[in-house]
């Protein structure tokens, strides 16, 4: 079996604060494989996007990476020189962000955005790197891309400035796509065809996918299998199908019924109480447990480890009726509802 | 221009908004500051063609005339120099003294501030200290002290002010640049794997030098009045070469019988800078856009 194209192992970041330490990331491990879509799911706050910036070495000061290790094609590239590091790390990955105006460099031509690492990374003259651009502008679906190569990002709508900055992720010839809710700044309709880019580009340039994003039915879109992310931990695994319709996290299940399904009627949908962890404080017991309607004693009492739940699923949930249960308890409350309503 | 922009059929809304961006690209401010400045400057370089008068030649017998006087338009000082050449010439001095001297405080200040604010840690700490020892200072006082410990003439001049003048710009840019690396486009540039210089060069001095050239418009009025200043206390540009600044304190002597003697002189500086004021007023406009 060839190893995963990237492989995170053990990831801790911190974030040092005047009161004491954030742990942000507790503890990450994931896999992509060579052309997978991967998605990574979880509220603001559960360290999703840290872990994906820790990944090209991006952090915002001062957080930092405390321990962890990286494994690209099977090799732990974590005991490189600092240079060669950053080397085999940009090489492998490259970066889109959410907000696409202010991931372009406002006073530099999108075009010679594009073409700049071709030109300064991988020596190609300078005609060279204007039709490696005008090529993966066109590759990223812009009609005209001669005429917009000389277009400021201003001048750019944000499903176009969205494709411009994947062209200049797809530039440095990655062969994994990091993505931070790429597509949360635009409405849906330009959202899907940007999607319809990245799944593109899965099939036909065999470039894998990271992506990050707090919103299921763009993962759903686009990945095959999923990481499910609370308070810093990685809760759940497994493939996508699996994950949907069968979750064996409460906090899985939580965050799946709290979107609306315009096929089903619902009687109303979920919300979680409460709020996440102080991450500040250490953790004691399972960190949903607070939130979690089921919690036991055992629960508050020893955090869960991540265990194999099923063909190629993992979950730190030590039930297996969760979504029974879960199902049950709010028919009830909706039919006790309905009787008190009649 | 909103009751232009009103009066358009809605249909013509994107040639409104090219028209405001030409509007916007060379606007009131900036045109008729680089008409003023260019007006100066061709002043200075075509001095021979307007004046026939020598700016140091002596006349003790023709000394304090007043403007209008036949052959000396603008009259001449207590030498019997004609004003109007001294004027002319004393530009070539000002401007250059002017501009040079705070192009070099510029270029290091901001490249030291760009250096400061993407580094950080103790590199941006000991930059730091320096700024604020040197800004403890009063600006006159040191640069005064600096002249004339290397003595006097336009090099020191160039030297003093350089080595005082960079915070503002080292401060300007450190500020700019405190916010823009924090700026996806720049994480974006390190994601793709670029060498350092490069995406500070290329990628982030564009994008914070902006305020430094505003500063450095209205930094070349003060550096003229610096000037100034150093001649009034015999540090400037060492007589008899024509500037403005001298001019000013030798009529100051007069000024209660020969008011012209230091107020013509005075008056350029004055439209200088308001040229300068302009240019930058256009530069903010343009930039905004």
């Amino acid at each position: 079996m060839t190893p995963p194209l990237l492989e995170v192992r053990d990831l801790h970041v911190d974030i040092p604060m005047p009161y004491g330490r954030l742990h942000a990331v507790r503890g990450v491990s994931l896999s992509v494989d060579i052309a997978e879509s991967v998605g990574l799911v979880g509220e603001s706050g559960s360290g999703k996007s840290l872990t994906l910036r820790a990944l090209l070495g991006l952090l915002p000061r001062p957080a930092r990476i405390v321990s962890g290790t990286i494994l690209i094609d099977g090799e732990d590239v974590t005991g490189l020189s600092a240079k060669q590091l950053k080397r085999r790390l940009t090489d492998t990955m490259s970066m889109i962000f959410q907000d696409s105006l202010t991931a372009l460099n406002p006073v530099m031509r999108v075009g010679d955005q594009i073409a700049e690492v071709p030109l300064r990374k991988l020596g190609k003259s300078r005609s060279e790197a204007k039709a490696i651009a005008v090529g993966l502008m066109r590759e990223v679906g812009i009609a005209d891309p001669e005429r917009r190569y000389q277009l400021y990002p201003h001048e750019l709508s944000g499903g176009m400035r969205q494709r411009i900055c994947i062209a200049i992720a797809l530039s440095t010839k990655p062969r994994l796509i990091l993505a931070d809710e790429p597509t949360t700044a635009l409405d849906v309709t330009i959202q899907a065809q940007v999607l319809g880019v990245l799944r593109q580009l899965k099939q036909e340039e065999q470039v894998g996918l990271l992506l990050v994003s707090h919103d299921l039915a763009v993962v759903s879109q686009t990945c095959s299998r999923l990481y499910v992310m609370y308070a810093g931990k990685v809760v759940e695994s497994g493939d996508l199908v699996d994950l949907v319709t069968a979750p064996r996290h409460p906090y899985t299940f939580s965050l799946l019924r709290s979107v609306p399904d315009p096929d089903k009627r619902v009687a109303r949908l979920l919300t979680i109480d409460g709020r996440p962890p102080d991450l500040t404080d250490p953790v004691t017991g399972c960190s949903f447990a607070p939130r979690c309607p089921f919690a036991e004693d055992a629960c508050r009492e020893a955090e869960p480890e991540l265990a194999p739940a099923g063909s190629a699923r993992l979950s730190a949930c030590r039930r297996v009726d969760t979504a029974q249960r879960w199902t049950a308890m709010v028919e009830q409350e909706v039919s006790q509802e309905a009787v008190s309503r009649q | 221009m909103s009751a232009v922009t009103t009066a358009d059929p809605p249909a013509s809304a994107a040639a409104g908004a090219r028209r405001r961006r030409r509007r916007g690209r060379w606007n009131p401010p900036l045109i008729s500051g680089l008409v003023l400045f260019g007006l100066i400057v061709a002043c200075a370089l075509c001095a021979p063609l307007l004046t026939s008068q020598d700016p140091i030649k002596q006349n003790l017998a023709q000394a304090f005339l007043a403007p209008g006087a036949p052959g000396h338009p603008l009259g001449t000082d207590s030498f019997g120099r004609d004003v109007l050449a001294r004027m002319l010439y004393g530009a070539r001095t000002d401007l250059q003294v002017g501009v040079l001297a705070v192009v070099s405080p510029f270029l290091i200040g901001s490249l030291i501030g760009l250096v400061a604010g993407w580094f950080g840690g103790w590199i941006d700490a000991v930059i730091g200290r320096v700024v604020d020892v040197v800004i403890a200072f009063p600006f006159l006082v040191l640069v005064i002290a600096l002249v004339f410990a290397i003595g006097p003439g336009t090099t020191s001049i160039y030297v003093a002010i350089t080595l005082v003048g960079w915070v503002a710009y080292c401060r300007i840019v450190r500020g700019q640049m405190l916010v823009a690396k924090e700026q996806e486009y720049a994480m974006a540039a390190r994601a793709s794997g670029l060498p350092t210089w490069r995406i500070l060069l290329r990628h982030l001095l564009p994008n914070v030098v902006l305020q430094a050239v505003i500063f450095s418009m209205s930094d070349i009025v003060l550096t003229l009045l610096a000037i100034v200043t150093l001649g009034f206390l015999g540090l400037g540009v060492p007589p008899p070469t024509p500037d403005w600044g001298t001019m000013i304190q030798e009529g100051q002597q007069f000024i209660l019988t020969k008011w012209y003697m230091s107020t013509i002189p005075g008056l350029a500086v004055v439209i200088t800078g308001l040229a300068l004021a302009l240019i930058a007023d256009g530069i903010v406009e343009r930039a905004n856009q």
